[in-house]
């Protein structure tokens, strides 16, 4: 018999029941939640007059919208007021545990599910935000949903969901010195493209993975949905039982051995098979820069903006000079002449203490260049920024003339007072490069957080490695 | 939920890839805690030549004349039709709920984002996957046509054109069933609770730290 993958091994774990046209009623063993996308389901439980079906299979944690800076006079914005409170009272009334605004364990919800030890390998973990996936990087199979799915979890602790097809991802030798995980996944997706993933489920694995620490692994995961893939998994090995280890919500002794030897199932078997199987070579990967406006859009630092002239396919080549008029950029221009209005290092693909830490060591007796106008540095949670904080990292930024803030989703999506004015161009963490993503006609471009600070410290997208090996 | 059974209706033409739900409904209208009245601000930026903000009327705003949505040809339009990868990006509700508040029944691309597709199925709302060659052909015959008309059959599974040309499109059983009858999907989840029931003991005994 043929071995299985990771995510048949996930899938077949949480199986209820199975429809006749192959469906299932998959059991959720974790749902997150945040203030954007759970009012609605919450007043549909209301409405219907039902109540969640397992209360403690729950958490909550406002992100998207609270402020980054000032949080003493509260969230100005009555709207988004509204909101936080309305996630507030809807925890409150449910019994809920949530991570108010004031706790120092806040955060953004992908940041603090592994870092609480809420998600843990084997799970079934689901939230109404697309970027659920990062949790994957924990061997755990876990997907954005809708805010109606939201309370088909709340109310039945299930989701009727179709299998969806298997994609290997191998990743071959190792990434150089100043290459991380963003490179990697950023790499994958200019490979196979932000429609490649669709209909997979996708498994990262080879050496240059397996290299990665686990939160450079969440960096990956986080990524695949912007391939397209409904999740993004990697094998559990000792790595991830080490990060595990001790969390708040880990299991605890009792149960912590007998956990262990479940995860260590938790990696596809030898002869399993894959729907698809793409590889690279890690030793190809250089640091990754977007140039458009989809993830997809993307080269190494050292190459040029595509020349739409090249490209055969209509449909695209049409999407490749709108997004250059967009991005306010001419065709073959090299990507290191392209100036940056400012900087943002945070989101959940970038905002854990590895991250800041890596932008640290750049930002170290470097300051930002004059023509950069704001560099936010944006820590995934309370607890990061205290141990950041604890490691000094806030003197590195505040010395290099960046701006060191209260942990959420800021300028990733800028539903707060984070965000770009028009045409302005941003280096950035975060994980998408949409139009308007930023900030009404803002100009994103996806880099890692040590290319972030580069460009910060001199004023142009700019290899890293080159400020790695000697010095400016 | 609405139920869609068959709909013919005026066709309204997104020419563009990879059209992503930030592009349908923008960040600023997500703060709401309702469920409607995101349909004046589908495709807010592309809509209007002046920003957006749920504060702000939007009759006082000056639409931009060179959107489809704002040309007099597409006014009742009820069925999309667009390019691959249609509703990438973020898992927000609120951009079906855009769309079906405007009016719109169905939605026929060539591909569809993985969450949009699920979400509009939780809202009646039908997207319909058809080849780019079928996709191509209804652009360019809507481009040719003063009014565009095309009927959807859901129980036979058609789209046909106004010149008699059908189109089959795949869709699972259960979906249609549900559609078809607009069911509750909670309801109808709930109707296994022995099942839910029976799964969480087992699995008590497997892996017990779930439920510490
Ligand atoms: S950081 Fe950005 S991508 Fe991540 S959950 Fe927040 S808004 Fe979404």
């Amino acid at each position: 018999m043929a071995g299985k993958t990771l995510y048949d091994k996930l899938w077949e774990m949480h199986v209820v029941r199975t429809e006749e046209d192959g469906s299932a009623l998959l059991y959720i063993d974790r749902q997150l939640l945040h203030e954007v996308t759970s009012p609605q389901a919450f007043e549909g439980l209301r409405l219907a007059q039902r109540t969640p079906w397992r209360v403690d299979a729950n958490l909550a944690v406002p992100d998207h919208n609270v402020p980054t800076t000032e949080r003493e006079l509260g969230i100005i914005d009555p709207v988004a007021r509204t909101q936080v409170e309305t996630l507030d009272q809807n925890a409150d009334e449910f019994g809920i545990t949530e991570f108010k605004m004031g706790d120092i364990r806040q955060g953004i919800v992908h940041v603090i599910g592994p870092e609480q030890g809420a998600t843990l390998p084997g799970m079934t973990i689901v939230c109404g935000d697309s970027h659920t996936s990062t949790h994957g990087a924990l061997g755990a199979l876990a997907f954005g949903i809708g805010t109606s799915e939201v309370e088909h979890v709340l109310a039945t602790q299930c989701l009727v969901q179709k299998k969806s097809k298997s994609m290997l991802v191998r990743i071959n030798g190792s990434v150089g010195v100043g290459v991380t995980g963003k490179d990697i996944v950023l790499a994958v997706i200019g490979k196979i493209g932000t429609a490649g993933g669709t209909g997979y489920a996708i498994e990262f694995a080879g050496e240059a993975i397996e290299a990665l620490s686990v939160e450079g692994r969440m960096t990956v995961c986080n990524m695949a949905i912007e391939a397209g893939a409904r999740a993004g998994m990697v094998a559990v090995d000792q790595k991830t039982i080490d990060y595990v280890k001790d969390r708040p919500f880990a299991p605890t002794a009792a149960h912590w051995e007998q956990a262990v030897t479940a995860w260590q199932e938790l990696h596809s078997d030898a002869g399993a098979t894959f729907d698809t199987i793409v590889e690279l070579n890690g030793a190809d990967i250089a640091p990754q820069v977007t140039w458009g406006t989809s993830p997809e859009m993307v080269v190494a630092v050292s190459a040029a903006v595509p020349d739409p002239a090249d490209e055969t396919d209509e449909v695209k080549r049409n999407g490749m000079e709108r997004a250059l008029t967009y991005m306010g950029l001419e065709a073959s221009a090299s990507i290191d002449s392209i100036p940056v209005d400012k900087v943002f290092v945070g989101s959940c693909t970038n905002s854990r203490i590895e991250d800041l830490r890596a932008a640290a060591e750049v930002a170290k007796g470097r300051s930002k260049a004059e023509s950069v106008k704001q560099v936010l540095i944006v820590p995934g949670s309370g607890l990061i920024k205290q141990q950041a904080e604890q490691e000094g990292l806030d003197k590195i930024f505040i010395e290099a003339g960046f701006e060191w803030r209260d942990p959420g989703c800021s300028m990733c999506l800028a539903m707060n007072a984070d965000r770009l004015e028009p045409e302005e161009r941003c280096a950035s963490t975060s994980n998408r490069n949409f139009e308007s993503r930023q900030g009404l006609n803002s100009r994103t471009h996806l880099v890692s957080p040590a290319m972030a600070v580069a460009a910060a410290v001199t004023g142009h997208f700019t290899d890293v490695r080159e400020l790695m090996e000697g010095g400016v | 939920m609405e139920k869609f059974t068959q709909h013919s209706g005026l066709t309204l033409p997104m020419d563009r890839p990879n059209v992503d739900t930030d592009a349908i409904i923008p960040k600023q209208y997500l703060k709401s805690v309702k469920r409607a009245g995101f349909g004046p601000n589908l495709f807010d930026d592309w809509r209007y030549l002046d920003p957006g903000d749920p504060a702000i009327d939007n009759a006082s705003r000056r639409p931009n004349p060179d959107f489809v949505l704002n040309q007099p040809q597409y006014d009742g339009a009820s069925i999309l039709i667009g390019r691959e990868n249609f509703g990438c990006g973020s898992s927000r509700e609120h951009a079906v709920w855009a769309l079906t508040d405007y009016g719109i029944r169905a939605v026929i691309a060539p591909s569809f984002a993985d969450i949009f597709f699920n979400n509009s199925f939780k809202n009646g709302l039908l997207p319909i996957v058809l080849s780019e060659d079928q996709v191509e052909q209804l652009f360019v015959e809507e481009t040719a046509t003063e009014v565009y008309q095309i009927a959807i059959d859901l129980a036979a599974q058609t789209v046909t054109t106004p010149a008699g040309a059908s189109f089959s499109f795949e869709i699972d059983e259960f979906r249609k069933y549900r559609l078809l009858n607009g069911l509750d999907d909670i309801g109808l989840t709930l109707q296994h609770q022995d099942s839910v029931k029976t799964y969480e003991e087992r699995r008590k005994a497997e892996a017990p730290w779930l439920f510490a």
